[in-house]
């Protein structure tokens, strides 16, 4: 087993999936737990942020809302450059556990490689600042 | 066919455990495409040992050799394949077990009425 393409946890709440389902798609909820701040425009398609305390800020996609069982989103990987197209998918699971609620959360897409990335990456962009500094120069030699 | 980015990520990782190339691309990353002599003046280590590394670290696709007469061939990072094994390491470095933990807190503390929430916050 390599690196994981998949992280998945489950966790077993005390509280109903009317309750868990609004603590994970309002922006209330949200920065009660997760980010500092957040908004959300909750449809398949919609945008969604969060922004912490240090700075950092997460952009997502909203992609599945089957109210109350499933809440599905894409963001950016961590440490990647902005421009770059590659996304995780994250995606929570709820299903009532007697008078709780049973939560997972799977995200998954971290060792995707796609074909088109792969050459965008590859040979495309391999000249990265040398190549826009040069650019830079030659610009300015014109001037 | 390319290699898979596990491989990639692989040759990132073997490339950083040596403290000699990791002087190497760290110099490059610093301040840009260099020669092995440039590199060789500007870095503890012999001017043959660093040439043995750039070949090794250019088979791997981590540098790449711009033309250029013989000793005067300067080599450039490659940003692609540390883009893949940060990918790998973002990975190791998703935090859910603190969120989760914090959703739990939150859902426990809202039970008992509307109380400042800010305490569970990352």
């Amino acid at each position: 087993m390599g690196f994981p393409d998949r992280i998945e946890r489950t966790v077993e709440v005390a509280h109903p999936p009317a309750k868990v389902w609004a603590a994970l798609t309002t922006a209330e909820g949200l920065a009660a737990w997760f980010g500092n701040e957040a908004t959300i425009d909750l449809r398949p398609g919609g945008s969604a942020r969060m922004r912490w305390a240090e700075g950092h800020v997460a952009e997502m996609r909203v992609e599945r809302v089957e109210e109350p069982t499933v809440f599905g989103f894409t963001w950016h990987i961590y440490g990647l450059p902005d421009d770059d197209p590659r996304r995780t998918y994250v995606e929570f699971t709820l299903e009532p556990a007697g008078a709780g609620t049973r939560l997972t959360v799977v995200e998954s897409g971290f060792a995707q490689l796609p074909e088109d990335t792969y050459h965008k990456a590859f040979d495309g962009n391999t000249q990265g600042w040398a190549s826009e500094l040069g650019e830079l120069v030659a610009y300015l030699d014109a001037a | 066919m390319p290699p898979d980015s596990e491989t990639v990520a692989e040759q990132v990782f073997v490339a950083l455990a040596d403290p000699s190339r990791r002087a190497i691309l760290a110099a490059l990353a610093a301040e840009g495409p260099a020669t092995a002599t440039d590199l060789a003046g500007r870095l503890p280590i012999t001017r043959q040992a660093i040439a043995k590394h750039l070949a090794l670290l250019a088979e791997a696709g981590l540098v790449t050799a711009q033309p250029g007469e013989r000793r005067r061939v300067r080599y450039r990072l490659r940003s692609a394949p540390m883009q893949v094994a940060q990918q790998f390491l973002a990975a190791l470095a998703r935090d859910w077990d603190g969120p989760l933990g914090a959703l739990k807190d939150h859902l426990d503390k809202s039970a008992h009425g509307p109380g400042p929430a800010g305490a569970t916050k990352l």
